[in-house]
């Protein structure tokens, strides 16, 4: 540890000549290109959870009383294009980029300038997406699944399109990087699978990227060309098939799913053992569960489409293999139940949004279930059921482990301790709010209510305003998360130790806190009882 | 991909599981199961429906949310024993294990039994409502940015022809939700019933007790055709003409809305059955045709605004 400090040290000295300019803009280093995705990626957070505000607003009681009906939708569309593809896959590349050359003793990602090139793509794509909103024809209003033929009669097809091309371009781009550092430049002695859960977690979430985001640029372009080229591939007057769309679109989406959650697992089993003290349980099923997640998504995508008017044995067999994603999820579940059972457990704020993680993730899930019984789902589909249950997964879900992750590792990043206190504070607030917000959109699904109305029904109007009160005092709560980060970076006094954790496994706690500019230029030595799983013998 | 709808030529799975799923309705009581057909204020569940249909999804559903909260409570229960019993505060000791086959075999197992059970008793549901057959009468619903169209093709085995109307919005609603309207959307009722974005100009009128094909397509972009009571919704797809079915039990007026974003107006095209007896149904189906006959030219040029017109007067019953 010391004698990697020194050798830091002496690398950091150049770089303090650089200017704010050739800093950030011109970076190849990892740490600081994991930095600017997580900074883009808050950005992104809050100009989406704005949006969701606008939305949660219009639906505070019956009536219009704020927006007009496409305003409205352009923002459901807006809200999901922007917390997918700006806030949550940034935040899981940036975790990525700061986090696995750490984990593996590499001293950077293993192609830089690309690194560099992925990140700066992004401000561009979305610089093209949000400047749609100021344009005569109005943003894109047809959600962000894009169907035809709603989605060619917006004004602003061509502009969503190649900002989707750019965000695929940035996340092929990033998903090579993973595989080429996680494959290619691991120290000597840190085998496959020795490799922490959250590694594991971003290669397959890699290869799933390389697989299907060229599949959604196909879809796009299509598009494209149906609005501007005269094809006809998904224009029944010409030959074509609106559903086809359907169908190449969530062969993307359903991957595209679990590469917001992926990540996430691996994020709660690096956190779960760190603060039970006790090796994760079930290393290699972890992995191994993993794994057939990734496989599962792919054939799954047509649960997505159970209305369109599938043939029967066609909806038979998504219902199934839908269903048999529950298995290897419950493992995962499990596992983590099972590595907190005997360990010596303390709750600080990462360990706090873990638990959280479990639970409300495990609440998806099981609304997940109920949505992949076809007859049901008749009953739920694009209902508000739908909308709580992908809430459930991706903001308790995805965003909760964001965070987790952000209150795990932001030691190490600045070298400062966090507020606990104010951790706690932003912790409580959120699970009691995000619950307030979500959890009464089930009932809604189940009375009838459709998603992606501006306005409904008296009968409903109950369970929308304890939804919107709960949304803005969540979005509010999240405001205690910018002034703790704030106060982190800046303020605090408190220095952070080398390990931060009691409990912390891993080779990222073996170097100082911060971590300096350049780590592992010689790789360093990897002792098994060193790693967050312990021995791998089974 | 198929233009064909859900399954004509069905699968055919299993058995019939009537009292499997009795008992899951007898289990139905959760969320205190009102009885209701149409959204009701605080409404915490799924309606059972008035069909012969729908009580299935309704059981399903009921069934997969007490094996999930079952689930929940185990899982959850053994987390939250494990964070009092285990905490560094009361003293406790990390141990070192990390494996336990026999548990994990357990675990894998267990759940892999209940999705089976799951799976048959959805298989089944599934299996009944992809059967169209031996419907006796047949209307074709047509979804428009952002209004329905209701054709008549036969009843009870004879074609019908120039029976068909356009059905959208009510003009209270309508009135009512633009926006600062200044109007209360608790004011718009029909008697006692608030039906605020739900109630329509001209409702689809159809017989109970009588096995209705639906054949549901769309005229611009993509719809659902949704109504709660009935227990499904079939997307309304521009060249795909999909198939599905209901045998309303229970007299009485229905009300459903667009479930699939078609645009601005997409929470603005409510849908509205209005079942009745075979009797009354019999009186309004002369009724409307009865003004076909003497404009024959004017329909076969502008069918659609023509049949517009012959939209219901007023039906006999309320």
């Amino acid at each position: 540890m010391a004698h990697a400090a020194t050798h830091d040290e002496h690398h950091d000295e150049h770089h303090e000549h650089l200017n704010f300019f050739q800093r950030w803009v011109m970076s190849t280093n990892h740490k600081d290109i994991g930095t600017l995705y997580l900074v883009f990626s808050l950005l992104m957070f809050f100009i989406g959870g704005s949006f969701a505000m606008v939305i949660r607003a219009e639906l505070f009681k019956p009536g219009l009383q704020l927006v007009q009906p496409y305003f409205f939708n352009e923002m459901t569309t807006m809200h999901a294009l922007v917390m997918i593809f700006g806030a949550v896959m940034p935040a899981f590349v940036g975790l990525g980029n700061w986090m696995i050359p750490l984990m593996v003793g590499a001293p950077d990602m293993a192609l830089p300038r690309m690194n560099n090139l992925s990140f700066w793509i992004l401000p561009f794509a979305f610089a093209l997406l949000l400047s749609t909103l100021f344009l005569p024809g109005g943003g894109p209003a047809g959600g962000w699944t894009m169907y035809p033929p709603l989605s060619l009669q917006s004004a602003s097809t061509a502009y969503v399109v190649f900002a989707v091309h750019l965000m695929g371009i940035s996340s092929i781009m990033g998903a090579i990087n993973i595989i080429a550092t996680i494959l290619n430049m691991r120290a000597p002695g840190m085998d496959l699978l020795k490799m922490p859960v959250f590694v594991w977690s971003w290669l397959i979430t890699a290869f799933l990227l390389i697989a299907v985001m060229p599949v959604l640029a196909g879809a796009v372009t299509m598009l494209l060309t149906d609005k501007y080229f005269n094809t006809h591939f998904f224009d029944a007057a010409g030959g074509g098939d609106p559903v086809l769309f359907q169908h190449v679109f969530w062969f993307f989406g359903h991957p595209e799913v679990y590469i917001m959650i992926l990540p996430a697992f691996g994020i709660i089993s690096e956190i779960i053992p760190t603060f039970a003290r006790k090796p994760i349980f079930g290393y290699k099923a972890m992995v191994f569960a993993i794994a057939s997640i990734a496989f599962l998504s792919f054939i799954v995508w047509a649960h997505h489409m159970f209305a369109v008017g599938l043939p029967l044995g066609a909806e038979i067999f998504f219902m199934y293999a839908t269903m048999l994603i529950a298995v290897p999820t419950g493992v995962k579940v499990f596992n983590w139940v099972a590595t907190m059972w005997g360990g010596s457990m303390t709750f600080e704020t990462p360990m706090l949004f873990a638990v959280a993680f479990v639970i409300l993730f495990t609440i998806g899930g099981f609304s997940g279930l109920m949505l992949a019984l076809v007859p049901a789902d008749f009953q739920y589909h694009d209902t508000y059921f739908v909308v709580a249950h992908f809430h459930y997964v991706l903001v308790t879900g995805a965003i909760f482990a964001i965070i987790a992750a952000t209150y795990y590792w932001i030691p190490k990043w600045t070298g400062h301790m966090y507020s606990e206190f104010w951790g706690k504070m932003h912790f409580w607030n959120s699970v009691v709010w995000v619950n307030v917000l979500f959890f009464p959109q089930h009932f809604l699904g189940l009375a009838g209510m459709p998603r992606r109305i501006p306005d409904y029904n008296v009968a409903f109007a109950n369970f929308n305003m304890i939804s919107s009160i709960g949304g803005f005092l969540f979005g509010a709560s999240q405001l205690i998360f910018v002034g703790v980060l704030i106060h982190c970076v800046w303020f605090s006094k408190k220095k952070a130790t080398d390990r931060v954790w009691e409990g912390a496994k891993g080779l990222e706690w073996t170097v100082p806190s911060p971590a300096p500019h350049h780590t592992f230029s010689i790789a360093p030595v990897v002792h098994d009882e060193e790693l967050a799983h312990g021995h791998v013998e089974d | 991909m198929t233009a064909g709808g859900i399954g004509k030529h069905g699968i055919r799975v299993g058995k019939h599981f009537k009292h499997a799923i009795g008992a899951l309705i007898a289990a139905s009581g959760l969320f205190g199961g009102a009885v209701l057909a149409n959204p009701q204020p605080g409404q915490m569940n799924l309606t059972p429906g008035v069909t012969t249909y729908s009580e299935i999804p309704y059981a399903l559903s009921n069934d997969g949310a007490i094996v999930c909260v079952a689930i929940g409570i185990l899982v959850f229960g053994a987390m939250f024993i494990a964070m009092y019993r285990f905490r560094k505060s009361r003293g406790a000791v990390p141990e070192k294990w990390s494996h336990n086959t026999k548990l994990e075999i357990v675990w894998t197992t267990i759940p892999v039994i209940i999705l089976v059970c799951l799976a048959w008793l959805a298989t089944d549901g599934l299996r009944k409502f992809s059967d169209t057959t031996g419907s006796q009468m047949t209307v074709k619903v047509t979804g428009y940015q952002w209004k329905w169209r209701y054709d008549y093709v036969d009843y009870l085995g004879k074609p019908l022809s120039h029976v068909g109307f356009m059905s959208k919005l009510d003009d209270r609603s309508n009135a009512t939700r633009q926006l600062d309207s200044g109007l209360d959307p608790y004011a718009v009722k029909v008697g006692d019933e608030n039906t605020y974005l739900l109630d329509v100009d001209h409702p689809l009128v159809v017989p109970v007790n009588t096995k209705i094909r639906f054949v549901i397509t769309a005229d611009d972009v993509i719809h659902s055709w949704f109504v709660p009571a009935l227990g499904w919704k079939m997307d309304a797809i521009p060249g795909v003409v999909n198939a599905a079915w209901t045998n309303i039990t229970v007299p009485g007026v229905y009300r459903g809305q667009c479930a699939e974003l078609c645009g601005q107006d997409h929470g603005f095209m409510p849908i509205v059955v209005k079942a009745v007896s075979k009797e009354d149904f019999d009186k309004w189906l002369a009724d409307q045709q009865k003004p076909a006959a003497p404009a024959p030219a004017a329909t076969a040029a502008a069918p659609a605004q023509a049949t517009a017109q012959l939209a219901p007067k007023q039906t006999s019953q309320g």
